[in-house]
């Protein structure tokens, strides 16, 4: 089965990265990403297709010093 | 006290603080609350997906959070070892937080948390072109300071000594030869304070602002620890600008010698 790698996890493929962060159902607004190690604005995610073994970096703010 | 304006934004506070490794979120926003914090740093850190993290939150509610509480937020690039992934990372803090400041951290060494010298004054010198207004976590070098300045940076934030090592000044002298020689930048010690004694220490050199976290968050109790941290701050930095006096090596009396009576 086609997959893509999510936080270092793989996960089931999505077309492209906005439809990835629905179906994983996160907001839109409350994360940033990055596709095999590039920045993707917000605005760009339904553009940006996807393809089988794609590295996503799904990150939020965390705790930090 | 005077004000601190770092990158044209007048702060109250010239306590920095860092938002991890505390026992509860309440906690952390207690801290954050009662020591008067202007601004805290926060990392970006992958999403987990469908379930909660390790400190409480997930990264939508510690978001939340950090919102409620008002103050300016300081995104970090702490883990990167790359200058690319250093400005990716703040490519994206600067997205989802909505800001252009970032503390920029390049680790060269995983023992000691070192600064990689090299990729920072790179990293610094893309990100400037980009528009982001640096704060530069780096070593008292000076020059590499020289290098972080020319890049762009406006303020340095040098080590005192390893992050989270609360050791205190490591090496004073080189402090305060960065002190003098930078006299008109701001100058945000970062990283190896661990007593509110340290805070008064380098505050008192001409410091301009303190950034902690370990010494609060994983004090007995770190509301009453910022609290105190924040006293600290302030009093070294009203002795600072009260220009303390010299030291002498041998005993000078106070009282007048002039005028004793003879009585013995």
């Amino acid at each position: 089965m086609t997959q893509l790698k999510v936080n270092g996890e793989w996960h089931p493929f999505s077309e492209t990265l906005g439809a990835l962060i629905k179906d994983l159902a996160l907001d839109q607004a409350s994360v940033a990403t990055a596709l095999n190690g590039q920045f993707v604005p917000a605005v760009k995610r339904d553009d940006t297709v996807l393809h089988a073994g794609d590295e996503v970096e799904v990150l939020a703010p965390m705790q930090g010093g | 006290m005077a004000a601190l304006t770092l990158y044209g934004q007048e702060v109250r506070s010239r306590l920095l603080l860092g938002t991890a490794r505390y026992p509860s979120p309440a906690c952390l926003q207690e801290a954050v609350e009662k020591a008067h914090v202007d601004i805290v740093t926060v990392s970006l850190r992958r999403e987990t997906i469908g379930m909660q993290r390790g400190e409480g939150l997930s990264g939508q509610g510690f978001w939340r959070l950090i919102k409620q509480l008002g103050v300016h937020v300081l995104p970090n690039t702490a883990g990167c070892h790359s200058v690319r992934e250093a400005v990716t990372t703040a490519q994206m803090a600067r997205e989802i937080l909505g800001t252009d400041w970032i503390k920029l951290e390049v680790i060269g060494d995983d023992q000691t948390l070192h600064p990689d010298i090299f990729g920072l004054v790179e990293a610094a010198e893309i990100l400037v072109k980009e528009g982001f207004k640096v704060f530069p976590y780096t070593t008292t070098d000076l020059g590499v300071a020289e290098r972080l300045l020319r890049a762009g940076c406006q303020l340095l934030m040098p080590w005192a000594a390893p992050i989270g090592s609360g050791q205190g000044i490591s090496h004073r002298s080189a402090l305060r030869t960065m002190r003098q020689s930078f006299a008109d930048i701001p100058l945000i010690i970062d990283a190896g304070i661990g007593r509110p004694s340290h805070a008064v220490d380098v505050m008192e050199m001409g410091f301009d602002a303190v950034l902690l976290n370990t010494a609060v968050a994983q004090a007995g109790d770190p509301v009453r620890m910022a609290h105190a941290f924040a006293q600290a701050i302030e009093a070294g930095r009203t002795a600072y600008e009260a220009d303390p006096m010299e030291s002498f090596s041998s005993a000078i009396s106070a009282s007048p010698l002039m005028g004793r009576g003879k009585l013995g």
